[in-house]
């Protein structure tokens, strides 16, 4: 009989060679003339196990990892195909206390389905709130995200219904939903791996919300650091419209969706909603003034929603099975469950769907398992290159859009990167201006000028030339920046300058902050 | 490897031609060239204003805008190390460092035997099995210096 083997087409897991694993397998199949079936999943989540094998036996799905090429041999004496004892045996994953601790929803399918079978989305669920969607109607949709409380995941937590209730009510012979997949903050991949391990829910959420505000073309703009999700994503569109779920009359309904994908073409400031609608028209991705919001005149000045792909993925959910359902998760007005991600120098680097509520330290030493390296954890930077530093003594920080935002933090796309002792926070706030300097759009002075300015004031502190004055001025030019930048980019790029600076005053040749007095 | 076509006028054509029923067709069309030809040469520039009815100076200002464009063909290999925070925080700065080292030449530079193109990436998503590389468009994860040095090994073969 057939044994059926998950090996996972994951950009992570190829990276850690899955790619050569499976073809490890196959061969070593042969040879022994072992019927089996590859099935290419997206991933579990918990990368440092990758690649991740798992065989279907009748007990169930028996996971090994990581597993390298040269292991397959061994694998195979030791009767994995059955489920055998091996080092690597993980035993069933959803039992792993990494699985086991999650609340996931919108990574429900990931790493459990083949991406690109619309069978398998079917079997687990898949389509269940579009059909539900489409007894309701635009405006209970609608209603059903407010009560849902599902707040915008790119990081700026805006309502989702109030934006998609202003590109409904806007009149216009043409509105679009346009997905923004440019995930370009270090230390954040959930955007890439729900678009590798289950395409399908974007594209269902994409045409819920089509079909909410009366759009009938959806993009979504990703980047070209992604060729494995703009593959997985221009496959499972095929499928969908092959099956008539893309297109004219979806599902046999008088509502018409359809979607293409779109690629960046590596500018960080593109992943900012108007640069990249301005992008997407093909011109340089240089921010727009606001007002006209994107609602009213987006893409090719017509109203437009743009979301993130959790966002957009969280819908079929709150759709399917109700906007309470998904509300009871979560805590103050932060609802729902967050994919967060855990990297850098972290021992158990991952994806970690919960519920709004648990604290950074849970997230990083007790989920994580503290730094790789062994060494003690210095501080945990949060929410791309935008984000603050977090120190030690702030780990007990809820994640919740509010509780970051009381401590100068945000949340935003939900990545942590943790650094070891060895990190020098001067150096990473001389990193955070030259990223802006390098990526800025050019539009507004404070971030075009500003970060430059940042840059040399961070090498002369660096150099220790006048520290106390330098420094006197870095923190004059990160205010001027925080209040006069045009978007996040240069308003938020002092938050992991100062940040760093407040909490690690040493590393820029400052005296140290006083622990309990500071606080 | 990738191979790419040498210049014509009448390729060029063609290949930005497939794409001019989309809606915002530039960027599209930008990658296709460069995916034709290895880089986005001069002479598109003309090309594209006039199929798409803008100024030359508009095509100049996207082409130059994005990082990905290149204005000359790379080396005959191009690695991208990921130099981004999360990379950084697992051991990426002395990755670079070496890399440099070895190829004799600064990143965004091309080794003087034309080789090799070495550039930084910021992020390629592989954060939490950090440090990460890209060659040719291989991707690869879990990287030291060992399997840095196979993979400069492999772009010098």
């Amino acid at each position: 009989m057939s044994v059926r083997i998950y090996v996972p087409k994951d950009a992570c897991s190829i990276a850690c060679g899955a790619d050569e694993v499976a073809a490890a397998i196959e061969a070593a199949a042969l040879s022994r003339r072992q019927p089996i079936e590859i099935v290419r999943n997206g991933s579990r989540g918990m990368l440092w196990l990758e690649p991740m094998i798992e065989v279907v036996t009748p007990e169930g799905r028996i996971a090994y990892g990581p597993v390298a090429e040269e292991d397959v041999e061994g694998l195979f004496a030791a009767g994995f195909l059955t489920g055998g004892d091996h080092a690597l045996r993980i035993g069933k994953p959803e039992e792993h206390p990494f699985l086991a601790k999650q609340t996931r929803l919108t990574f429900a399918r990931c790493g459990i389905i083949d991406p690109a079978s619309y069978t398998d989305y079917r079997a687990h669920g898949g389509y269940r709130g579009l059909e539900r969607a489409l007894q309701l109607g635009p405006a209970e949709i609608i209603e059903e995200v407010k009560k849902s409380g599902l707040r915008g995941r790119g990081g700026a937590g805006f309502p989702t219904a109030i934006k998609w209730k202003t590109v409904a009510d806007a009149k216009a012979d043409r509105k679009y939903i346009v997905c923004n997949a440019d995930e370009g903050d270090s230390g954040t991949f959930a955007d890439r791996m729900i678009m590798e391990g289950d395409p399908f829910e974007l594209i269902e959420g994409m045409t819920i919300a089509g079909i909410a505000v009366g759009a009938t073309k959806g993009f979504v703009y990703t980047r070209s650091e992604y060729p494995h999700a703009i593959w997985a994503m221009e496959k499972a569109i095929e499928v969908a419209r092959a099956h008539g779920m893309l297109g004219v009359n979806i599902a046999g309904s008088q509502y018409s969706f359809d979607m293409e994908v779109r690629m960046g073409a590596g500018a960080y400031v593109c992943g900012e909603e108007t640069a990249l609608l301005d992008s997407l028209e093909g011109k340089r991705g240089v921010v727009r003034a606001k007002p006209p919001l994107p609602a009213h005149k987006g893409l090719f000045q017509k109203p437009t929603v743009i979301n993130n792909v959790l966002s957009l993925t969280a819908v079929p959910h709150i759709l399917a099975d109700g906007g309470e359902f998904y509300a009871n998760f979560g805590m103050g007005r932060s609802r729902g469950t967050m994919p967060i991600q855990i990297a850098g120098n972290v021992k158990f680097g991952g994806l970690f769907e919960t519920a709004f509520g648990i604290t950074l330290g849970e997230l990083i030493n007790d989920i994580g398992g503290g730094t790789a390296s062994g060494k003690p954890v210095k501080a945990a930077q949060v929410g791309g290159p935008l984000g603050a530093y977090v120190p030690t003594w702030q780990f007990d920080l809820p994640f919740d859009y509010e509780a970051f935002a009381a401590k100068d933090a945000l949340i935003g796309h939900g990545g942590i990167v943790v650094f070891d002792e060895t990190a020098d926070l001067a150096k990473m706030a001389r990193f955070a201006m030259e990223f802006c300097s390098v990526e800025s759009c050019g539009k507004c002075t404070p971030c075009r000028i500003g970060s430059t300015r940042g840059v040399e004031l961070m090498d002369r502190i660096i150099a220790g030339q006048r520290v106390e004055a330098n420094l006197a001025t870095l923190t004059d030019l990160c205010q001027t920046m925080k209040l006069g930048s045009l978007c996040a980019l240069g308003g938020f790029t002092p938050y992991p300058v100062l940040s760093a600076l407040n909490h690690f005053p040493e590393d820029f040749g400052a005296p140290p902050r006083h622990l309990e007095a500071a606080e | 490897m990738p191979h790419y076509e040498p210049w014509s006028d009448e390729r060029a054509r063609a290949v930005i031609e497939e794409f001019s029923h989309l809606e915002g067709p530039l960027m599209p069309m930008l990658h296709a060239v460069q995916e034709t030809f290895g880089y986005v040469p001069e002479a598109v520039v003309p090309m594209l204003a006039e199929m798409l009815n803008i100024s030359r100076a508009e095509v100049h200002g996207v082409v130059t805008f994005y990082h990905d464009f290149r204005h000359e063909p790379a080396g005959r290999h191009v690695l991208k190390l990921c130099r981004a925070e999360a990379c950084q925080a697992a051991g990426g700065d002395a990755l670079a460092d070496h890399a440099e080292h070895r190829l004799g030449c600064k990143l965004g530079e091309t080794t003087a035997d034309g080789r090799v193109t070495v550039e930084p990436i910021y992020c390629l998503g592989l954060c939490a099995t950090a440090p990460s590389a890209m060659l040719d468009g291989k991707i690869v994860a879990r990287l030291n210096e060992r399997r840095l040095d196979a993979l400069i090994a492999e772009a010098q073969s």
